[in-house]
């Protein structure tokens, strides 16, 4: 068993080379390494996190996560499904950012068509994406925050999250699990009120609010004592344990898919991808408040340059038309009923598809036959292997930091385990 | 490409460079969709990944992902993506394998391999010799079988429920309220791999089975269809059958045609099936003498559309 205690004595490493006495003698303790539990029900462990820890009185020697426990089969579900019904469970992947999970998804069954989308989707698509990351960081920072005993923030930030979830209401119907991206574009059209309230949160609410939560805690003493320097991960350990998103950048590493393989509309936004320089727990905050920052940036220029036009493709072999054109037109019919019933064909072949998630490199990897449905869809989750390093961040810390460090993490275990 | 997809720049003289570094490891090299991949010996795998890593600059292993094609002698794919973040580009590297041979763990290269090697073998029971801790990772302690295979039922084969009696969790024979339902939704005229029912003595129609329909055509093959219809000019008069003469069936039907039908009735005046305004339109020139009847109102109907 990996997992037994270990008999160890004070003095033994402690006076290593001096002549002492290790017998044990009267009113000396025998000091044990010892296993605990961490989770799966643990407010810090941010949702059913398990986690058997060896400790070494309040030292971490030895970190074993245990994942799984939300494991709903959910790419087996998929091989059952056609491309659009397998589309609602990217919602319930990472249900703090939907919209981002969706992303990969579309855009991969979008290139394996070959699919032209018409620019107001890919706008819509890019300005929903961000708003979708601002969503992600302000539960994650919120919670983080919390996490080394600061409440005041996560209620603050947490009131934008609610602005976010009504955006996506007042855009799709629904709040958290939208299914509004869809291949070859959006499902329905926004309200241009919605755009123009967007447009005003973006330049009063947000600001001021997340600044505001921000004041309290970046330069606060206890939360700097609780974070920097803790977990800290070198660039050549980030690229060795696949790190991405906020968590490699936190290393100073500028890597940033929005950039570097820009899809949608980012290749026509301009924005800053914010880097840490020590690579620990304060660096990966600093990088996710940053990146709000530069997340409403893109909104705005999304607002600005927003074409007009359709809203998704019109090729009526993929997308299916609107209610109202099927009760006019018998071709629309045909077409409404096929795409519902039989959903379109994806020509055979393999794409591996990532997008900048809020949490980091969101993958796809989908195998199509020919048919409707995914031969195989592998998704390549950003939890995995950031938790994975968990052993060797957590190294030689305190019991106490493993909630900062999970927190900088960002983990959710829709995610993580599908 | 026209997709909004993530934009990966092809690299240069990959394909040269991987048959250089590589030699006769490699089996395949193919570039499709805008996406290189290459398939390599089993027995390389370990080797091949450090020389990708140190030598072609491919920093990051991003997934592992098994692939099942039962059919197939080795039925695995074992699928590894890689990430350059220096020459911003991915390629993936494929492997094939069974049951029972194991595939060389690359967690020497990269410690994040640990996982996601443990999840392939959760999920395809693919054995990785050398990873140094391979156990299930996301299914229930004690689980068995390996629920990503083809040939693994969806519902699975236990299923558990809180006992109030025994006041504990217990795993059970699933057990369907309803028998789960595949729907097959590929058009069934356009050969499915399945006789229709009533089809039996008709025999097969000598499709190949599971054909489905057509796959879509890309934005280019449109593009290219219509402009070849566009080349083509349109027929100066459009083809019209409003007489007899023109249907095309020659003087002896033309004739035929003509002529009032057994019932009585003539050709032109089958005026039951027709609505009332062209009814009005035919008869106006040939009731001029005779005093114009005034028409019955129309009664409404129910369902005019």
């Amino acid at each position: 068993m990996t997992d037994s205690p270990q008999v160890k004595h004070h003095g033994s490493d402690m006076f290593e080379g001096y002549p002492v006495d290790t017998a044990d003698t009267a009113g000396d303790q025998v000091v044990t390494n010892y296993t605990i539990n961490f989770g799966p029900q643990h407010p810090a462990a941010h949702g059913v996190l398990r986690m058997v820890m060896e400790l070494d009185g309040e030292i971490i020697e030895r970190v074993d996560p245990h994942v799984g426990l939300l494991h709903r089969g959910t790419e087996k579900l998929i091989e059952y499904k056609t491309y659009l019904q397998a589309l609602p469970y990217f919602d319930r992947l990472d249900y703090c950012s939907p919209l981002g999970m969706e992303h990969s998804y579309v855009l991969a069954i979008e290139k394996l068509l070959d699919l032209e989308v018409p620019a107001r989707a890919q706008y819509l698509r890019t300005l929903f994406a961000e708003l979708t990351r601002i969503c992600n960081h302000m539960l994650n920072i919120g919670s983080h925050v919390m996490d080394v005993g600061a409440m005041t923030p996560n209620l603050w930030v947490f009131e934008l999250r609610e602005d976010c979830l009504n955006f996506f209401e007042r855009a799709s119907g629904a709040r958290m699990h939208s299914a509004w991206f869809r291949p070859g574009g959006v499902h329905q059209d926004v309200p241009e009120k919605l755009l123009v309230d967007i447009g005003e949160w973006c330049e009063t609410r947000l600001p001021k609010l997340f600044g505001d939560a921000m004041s309290l805690v970046i330069d606060n003493r206890i939360f700097k004592q609780r974070n920097v320097d803790i977990a800290t991960v070198s660039k050549e350990d980030a690229l060795a344990w696949g790190f991405s998103g906020p968590m490699i950048r936190g290393s100073g590493i500028p890597w940033d898919i929005r950039k570097s393989q820009p899809y949608d509309a980012y290749a026509a936004m301009e924005f800053d991808i914010p880097v840490g320089t020590r690579g620990d727990c304060y660096d990966r905050f600093m990088v996710r408040v940053q990146e709000v920052y530069q997340s409403a940036r893109i909104i705005k220029q999304c607002l600005r340059d927003m074409p007009g036009g359709p809203i998704a493709s019109l090729d009526r072999k993929v997308v299916p038309p609107k209610r109202g054109e099927m009760k006019q037109s018998m071709e629309s019919l045909i077409h409404h009923f096929k795409l519902y019933t039989e959903g379109f064909h994806v020509p055979a072949g393999e794409v591996y598809v990532a997008t900048e998630s809020p949490k980091g490199e969101f993958g796809v990897y989908l195998v199509s036959d020919g048919t409707n449905k995914p031969y195989r869809c592998k998704i390549r989750p950003t939890a995995f292997s950031h938790l994975q390093a968990m052993d060797m961040m957590a190294k030689g810390h305190m019991l106490a930091d493993t909630t900062a460090i999970i927190g900088a993490i960002d983990v959710v275990f829709g995610e993580c385990d599908r | 490409m026209a997709s909004p997809a993530p934009l990966i720049a092809p690299r240069e003289g990959i394909g040269a460079a991987l048959k250089k570094l590589l030699g006769d490891d490699l089996i395949d090299h193919v570039f499709a969709v805008g996406e290189d991949s290459v398939t390599v010996r089993r027995d390389a795998i370990a080797g091949v990944m450090i020389s990708l890593r140190d030598n072609l600059g491919y920093q990051q292993l991003m997934e592992i992902a098994g692939v099942d094609y039962p059919d197939r002698a080795e039925r695995f794919e074992v699928v590894y993506h890689l990430l350059s973040v220096t020459k911003n580009h991915r390629l993936r590297v494929r492997v094939c394998t069974d049951e029972a041979t194991p595939v060389p763990s690359i967690v020497p290269v990269w410690p994040v391999a640990g996982w996601l090697e443990r999840e392939v073998f959760d999920m395809y029971g693919v054995l990785f010799a050398g990873n140094p801790d391979l156990r299930r990772i996301l299914t229930d302690y004690g689980f068995q079988g390996h629920p990503q295979r083809k040939d693994f039922p969806l519902t699975g084969y236990t299923e558990l429920r809180y006992s109030e009696e025994d006041k504990r969790v217990v795993y059970e024979p699933v057990k369907l309220a309803q028998d789960f339902r595949s729907f097959d939704f590929l058009s069934p005229w356009e050969g499915a791999d399945y006789v229709l029912p009533g089809d039996e003595k008709a025999g097969g129609t000598g499709e190949a089975p599971g054909k489905g329909a057509p796959t879509p055509m890309t934005a280019q093959q449109v593009k290219k269809a219509d402009d070849e219809a566009a080349k083509k000019a349109p027929p100066s008069t459009p083809k019209t059958t409003e007489k007899t003469a023109q249907t095309g069936a020659g003087a002896k039907t033309n004739l035929k045609a003509a002529k009032p039908s057994r019932d009585g009735a003539k050709t032109t005046t089958a005026a039951k099936a027709k609505t009332p305004a062209t009814k009005k339109a035919e008869k106006a020139p040939a009731k001029a003498k005779a005093p114009a009847k005034p028409r019955a109102p129309r009664k409404p109907k129910g369902g005019d559309a």
